[in-house]
């Protein structure tokens, strides 16, 4: 008997195991797609939209081990909904992985020709939604439902900063309409960073079920979306 | 096995072992280690049999003798103790992985580098770098030894270096196979780098506009002005402001060099956050009385205590109020509280400064923390500010592990927040819990 218990246990490290396995490697591609808007590095871009493909391979895999515990063990309550939560961040994680492959994709024709000041603030939001992501993940390995919830609340701070970007690049596009090419793949960039945010708080949610066996059940707090009202016709 | 070939054996095991854990240790100390192993080895008397650092050879075990079967895995016991010992009382942070993944053992310079690790747990809850996975998976499959690098993120960036090596099967970590990781933090060094840069970037373009203007007044004394006393004083009061701000530009750039370079390194004291804001904010009562604001501070004693350095804490604060006072000009009402609990910040302890000033533009409030950013350039260097106050706090924080809220919108003044996780409960935090004062808030409030 206890065998059977330690063997399942060993299961259930195993899938966690793999899941920061996965999170380390969409930090990676995140962090490195940043790299590639900063310094026009098309090379690099290429790495990373070759590198993304181990991720979902990450995600079948895990997914195939997941169904074998959840067949074979038969697992309840607390074990059951760690299993659970696995699947759902492993789709997540590989998301955030495509995201970050859509960034690196856009920074390859950006390197011809890159508006300095906004690919500042794009890789500083860049940089608090890595933050963002690392601290998701350490919440989880550690199960800090505190850190989970402080992090769900926060995504509006990305929210601003995409808005901020957004007002920022229509300004320039509105100036000069030479730029509106490279305005619109910033934008998308920018958009791209934001889906990031919107996701970590999907495994902040995760990390809470975990640990509490229900959903955080409240209205996340969401920035304003940026009207358009500051264009001078 | 003769006693000669064994004690070469163990020297040469125990210097292998010692060469895996400790390369850039001098090869004199790698063979003292081997030395200290070998004759550890050696003096255990009537045992030296099952004492090998190569596997037992299957079949080739004496047949059937329970009485040294049981001599052997005491031995084994005993060795394996040593081993423990020896790599607990090694200074380079060091970590035995066993295969599947889980942590075997860690020692206590790893445990002080990665606060977070445990043994029985799975390396990569801790360390998840792809990079250090593939490198520990490969070392399990090939045995070889590998150096990488990597980086990890919690709170703030830290650089790594990492050696894998696989430990001969000695049993001494556990049955199964086993590798040792010796885990360096080079942050420091890299940080070292590129705060030179960042450093002669800041200075080099914030400095030149004061000492521009400053050479320019120079100047005009120099030549039409040398005999016009009304200009020559107004331009010496400029030249006196402009050299003030050059002055207060560098004492910030340096203190904020100094805070990033430990950056990464938590604090431990623990202090009672509302007396460092009580203490931080009243000291500014005399500036707020000279600049017609209205500073109430309106902090309980006691409190949560928060791991924290004191003075860093203190500069926090400082700064905040200051900036609440610069920003909310004449007959602005200043606060310092305690922070409701909020939902955002679970179990944290928060301390507010909040000011009655215009307000702050909300595509600006995501930016207030950057290096020089400022909302109205020519009004922040009129009011004296660096552009440098709301980063120091940041990375105060973020060496804290704290956050900073802010809270604006024009016309209806600014929150600014600070929170920080209260520290654990040890000796010194109970003693500083357990000290019941009535709460006093009237015994503070100064208007």
């Amino acid at each position: 008997m206890a065998h059977i218990v330690t063997a399942f246990d060993e299961d259930l490290v195993q899938v966690q195991a793999r899941i920061s396995e996965m999170g380390g490697l969409c930090e990676e591609l995140l962090s490195k797609s940043l790299e590639c808007v900063q310094a026009r590095d098309t090379d690099l871009a290429r790495v990373v939209i070759e590198r993304d493909r181990a991720l979902d391979l990450m995600e079948v895999a895990l997914e195939e081990s997941v169904v074998k515990v959840i067949a074979l063990r038969q697992p309840v309550a607390a074990d059951l909904r760690v299993l659970i939560a696995a699947m759902k961040i492993a789709s997540t994680l590989e998301r955030i992985g495509d995201l970050s492959k859509n960034i690196a994709k856009r920074a390859i024709p950006l390197s011809a020709a890159t508006h300095g000041r906004v690919t500042t603030s794009i890789v500083r939001m860049g940089r608090q939604t890595l933050v963002q992501l690392s601290d998701v993940l350490n919440a989880h390995a550690a199960r800090d439902v505190d850190l989970a919830v402080q992090i769900w609340n926060q995504d509006y701070e990305i929210d601003e900063m995409y808005n901020a970007i957004f007002r920022e690049v229509v300004t320039y596009m509105v100036e000069d309409s030479r730029l509106i090419g490279m305005g619109a793949q910033l934008m998308f960039i920018a958009k791209n960073l934001e889906r990031i945010g919107d996701h970590t708080t999907h495994i902040a949610e995760m990390v809470y079920y975990i640990v509490r066996g229900k959903p955080i059940g409240e209205e996340r707090p969401k920035g304003e979306p940026a009207g358009v009202d500051f264009i001078r016709a | 096995m003769s006693k000669a070939l064994e004690i070469w054996l163990a020297l040469a095991a125990g210097a292998l072992m010692a060469a895996a854990v400790a390369v850039p240790l001098p090869p004199l100390l790698a063979f003292a280690i081997g030395a200290v192993l070998a004759f550890a080895l050696a003096r255990l008397p009537g045992r030296r049999r099952a004492v090998s650092f190569a596997t037992p050879e299957p079949g080739a075990e004496p047949p059937g003798a329970a009485a040294v079967e049981a001599e052997a895995r005491e031995s084994r016991e005993m060795s394996s103790a040593f081993a423990q010992d020896l790599v607990e009382r090694l200074p380079t942070p060091l970590l035995i992985i066993a295969q599947g993944g889980r942590i075997s053992f860690a020692n206590s310079a790893a445990r002080a580098a990665l606060p977070r690790i445990r043994s029985g747990e799975h390396f990569a809850g801790v360390i998840r770098a792809p990079a250090f996975v593939e490198a520990v998976n490969a070392t399990f499959a090939d045995g070889g030894e590998r150096t990488i690098e990597f980086t990890t993120l919690r709170d703030q960036e830290r650089f790594f270096e990492a050696r894998v090596a696989r430990l001969p099967e000695t049993g001494s970590f556990g049955p199964e196979r086993q590798v040792i990781v010796r885990v360096d933090d080079r942050t420091q060094a890299r940080r070292a780098e590129q705060q030179r840069s960042d450093f002669i970037a800041n200075a080099s373009h914030e400095l030149r506009t004061p000492l521009a203007a400053i050479i320019g007044y120079v100047e005009t004394l120099q030549h039409h002005a040398r005999d016009d006393p009304g200009a020559r004083e107004r331009f010496l009061g400029i030249m006196a402001r402009e050299a003030g701000r050059m002055r207060r530009l560098v004492d910030d750039l340096l203190s904020l060099s100094r805070i990033e370079m430990h950056e990464h390194l938590r604090p431990s004291e623990q202090w009672s956050l509302n007396q460092i804001a009580f203490e931080s904010a009243t000291a500014l009562l005399p500036v707020a009385e000279q600049q017609g604001v209205h500073l109430r501070v309106e902090v309980p004693t006691g409190g949560a205590p928060v791991a924290g350095d004191r003075d860093q804490l203190a500069q926090v604060f400082a700064n905040l109020v200051d900036n609440a006072m610069k920003y909310g000009g004449k007959d602005a009402v200043v606060r310092v509280f305690a922070a409701p609990p909020s939902k955002a910040f679970p179990n944290r302890v928060g301390i507010s400064v909040s000011d009655t000033g215009p307000g702050i533009p909300r595509e600006h409030v995501p930016r207030l923390t950057e290096r020089f950013y400022r909302v109205n350039a020519s009004q922040s260097r009129n009011k004296g500010g660096t552009g440098l106050g709301l980063a120091i706090v940041k990375h105060i924080l973020n060496r804290h592990g704290g956050r900073l809220e802010i809270a604006s919108a024009p016309g209806e003044g600014s929150v600014f927040t600070v929170w920080l996780r209260p520290a654990e409960a040890g000796p010194a935090g109970e003693a500083v819990a357990t000290e019941e004062r009535a709460p006093a808030e009237a015994d503070q409030r100064i208007a």
